[in-house]
């Protein structure tokens, strides 16, 4: 067996001077005469054309928490010396305080509890539909020419418009919230899924077809664990959106959860009780995201590039939302 | 083992446009055989080894491999391309054993070890193909072509995407694999010297469409010294045939 280099050390081939160079080297001495030139020693680099060297900075995830934490204590500041009107920007520990009491008024986490409760069922709802609708249309050009252009326009409608078609269809209780976030939850998935398909390498496809699979067994072994990456960006970006839909359902005729504890707080002049529901969405909103990842990354291990990709296209994902709220 | 007979494709494109990719190709290839099949990029030769390995139907045509007519791929043929393509997502044993999925594990196992061994990967069976350089990714390739032990290899300019060394040090691979059960092999390249070196018979393949415009036996026994005299006159004769081609091309305005 002949040793091997990786690729990036591996000279490519007969055009480049030092790369043969190097073997040369270990049969022969270095030449002389004509091919002397070849051995001219380098000339020093220009010191200007060197990368500038990299800083050391600390990059544990821990500095993620330096900037709010420097704006807490900011905040916190304005607010005991009296720069910030107390009763509009209520200091943090007047939020903690506000969430303290609610707890202890046993309020904090049926509040949480239900909200979660409508994020989940709706996630679930919206993702089997997502995952049905977009392998179809990722599939079959006949279904994506059938469905993708009502479901692309139907995208475009703001969440808001649909509280009041679902609650007539499905009255005030759990049915329409859930599936209003169902609707959010959906886009995302089906987006992804049906791209996600049609980008499968083709190639492997090939490979899949000449050992003898198809049907099933070629989504099975090929289509599925190659777009699975696509997949849990679309399931990522779904799930943000179901967090943004709950609180567009709760706004409206609830009477428990997260979006009714902020409308509750604006509607009896607590600013820290807005504060807080803020932050809790910020914090169940990452906690859920990271949990999703964290499951997913057990599957999509082997993908290198599948964080930056899909970092990517959360981007994607982002601006989108934006413009669906 | 390996007959082809008249074959011709024409590829139909959108609004009645339609490319004629190979006319006419005969070429019988015997139990064991090595061939080459050289020519200028577009003159067909990927499209023949695809209808042989039953990826695309000829237009008109028939090929038939150990007596029965090709209609599909077959676990008899194995097929390697210029790229590995490896699935990322499974590790190289895992990949090896990808066109085994029908037999028990135990033989999946036994199989797919013989197979990573003959390629030197043993030590590699549980990396991700993402962490091999570019000859031990196209060694894997050829793991996972073998332990279907099929009969008849077809090789689509399999090295030409590696350097100069990795490639030479494949070709003496893919000559030991040979020696140990002597399976037929149709052999893109178009490094000229790869096929001088490795083949019994050297088709070269011109013209659009494209069909077999000489063949070359070499009598050489293996391994070859790639200075050898005969050789090199052999590889000035294929240049001459080529350039003739392309001259042809440039008549046709193409
Ligand atoms: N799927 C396809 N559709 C249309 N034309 C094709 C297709 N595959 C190959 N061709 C055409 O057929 C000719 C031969 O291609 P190919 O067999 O790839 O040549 P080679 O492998 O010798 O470089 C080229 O003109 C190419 O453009
Ligand atoms: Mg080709």
């Amino acid at each position: 067996m002949t040793v091997e280099r990786h690729p990036s050390e591996t000279p490519s081939g007969v055009r480049r001077f030092a790369a043969p160079f190097r073997y040369l080297r270990l049969v022969a001495p270095l030449p002389i005469g004509r091919d002397a030139e070849w051995a001219v020693p380098e000339e020093a680099p220009d010191e200007r054309l060197r990368a500038p060297r990299r800083r050391v900075l600390p990059r544990h995830a821990a500095v993620g928490f330096i900037i709010p934490l420097l704006i807490l204590i900011a905040w916190e500041a304005a607010c005991r010396s009296g720069l910030a009107p107390r009763n509009l920007l209520p200091a943090p520990s007047a939020v903690l305080g506000a969430l303290y009491d609610l707890a202890r008024r046993g309020e904090l986490l049926g509040h949480i509890g239900i909200t979660l409760f409508r994020v989940f069922f709706g996630f679930l709802l919206g993702t089997i539909v997502g995952t049905v609708l977009g392998a179809l249309t990722g599939y079959s050009s006949w279904w994506r020419r059938l469905l993708d252009p009502m479901l692309q326009a139907l995208q475009n409608v703001p969440s808001i418009a649909w509280v009041p078609l679902f609650i007539l269809w499905l009255g005030i209780f759990e049915a329409s919230k859930v599936t209003l976030i169902a609707v959010g939850v959906f886009f995302p998935v089906y987006l992804n899924l049906m791209s996600g398909i049609q980008q499968v390498d083709r190639k492997l496809v090939e490979v899949g077809r000449i050992y003898g699979y198809s049907g099933f067994a070629l989504v099975w072994r090929v289509l599925l664990p190659a777009t699975l990456p696509f997949y849990v960006t679309g399931l990522r970006g779904g799930l943000g959106l179901g967090w943004m839909f709950v609180l567009a359902a709760e706004f409206m005729g609830a009477s428990e959860g997260l979006g009714y504890l902020l409308i509750d707080g604006e509607q009896t002049g607590r600013p820290q009780i807005i504060i807080a529901s803020i932050l809790l969405f910020a914090l169940l909103g990452k906690l859920s995201d990271l949990a999703l990842v964290s499951v997913a990354r057990h599957y999509t291990g082997w993908q290198d590039s599948f964080r930056a990709a899909s970092e990517k296209q959360a981007d994607v994902a982002d601006q989108r939302r934006l413009e669906t709220l | 083992m390996l007959q082809i007979s008249g074959v011709s494709k024409r590829f139909e494109g959108g609004r009645g446009a339609s490319v004629a990719a190979l006319e006419r190709v005969d070429l019988a290839v015997a139990r064991g055989e090595i061939v080459s099949l050289v020519g200028t990029s577009g003159c067909g030769k990927s499209t023949l080894l695809r209808i042989v390995g039953g990826l695309d139907p000829p237009t008109t045509g028939r090929v038939r491999v150990a007596g029965r007519a090709v209609a599909g791929p077959s676990p008899d043929v194995g097929f390697i391309f210029q790229e590995p393509r490896l699935m990322p997502w499974l590790s190289v044993r895992q990949n090896a054993e990808f066109g085994l999925a029908s037999l028990p594990r135990e033989e999946r196992a036994l199989r797919s070890e013989a197979a990573l061994t003959r390629v030197g990967l043993a030590a590699f069976a549980d990396a991700l193909p993402h962490h091999l350089s570019g000859g031990m990714a196209q060694r894997a390739a050829i793991a996972r072509a073998l332990v279907t032990r099929p009969s008849v290899l077809l090789l689509d300019e399999p090295f030409s995407a590696l350097d100069a060394f990795t490639r030479i040090s494949l070709q003496d691979h893919l000559l030991d694999i040979w020696r140990e059960d002597r399976k037929t092999m149709l052999f893109v390249t178009h490094d000229i010297e790869e096929a001088l070196v490795l083949s019994d018979r050297i088709l070269v393949m011109r013209g659009r469409p494209g069909s077999v415009y000489r063949e070359y036996a070499i009598d050489l026994p293996r391994p070859r010294r790639r200075a050898d005299p005969f050789l090199i006159g052999l590889k000035e004769s294929i240049l001459d045939d080529l350039d003739l081609a392309a001259a042809a091309l440039m008549a046709a305005g193409l």
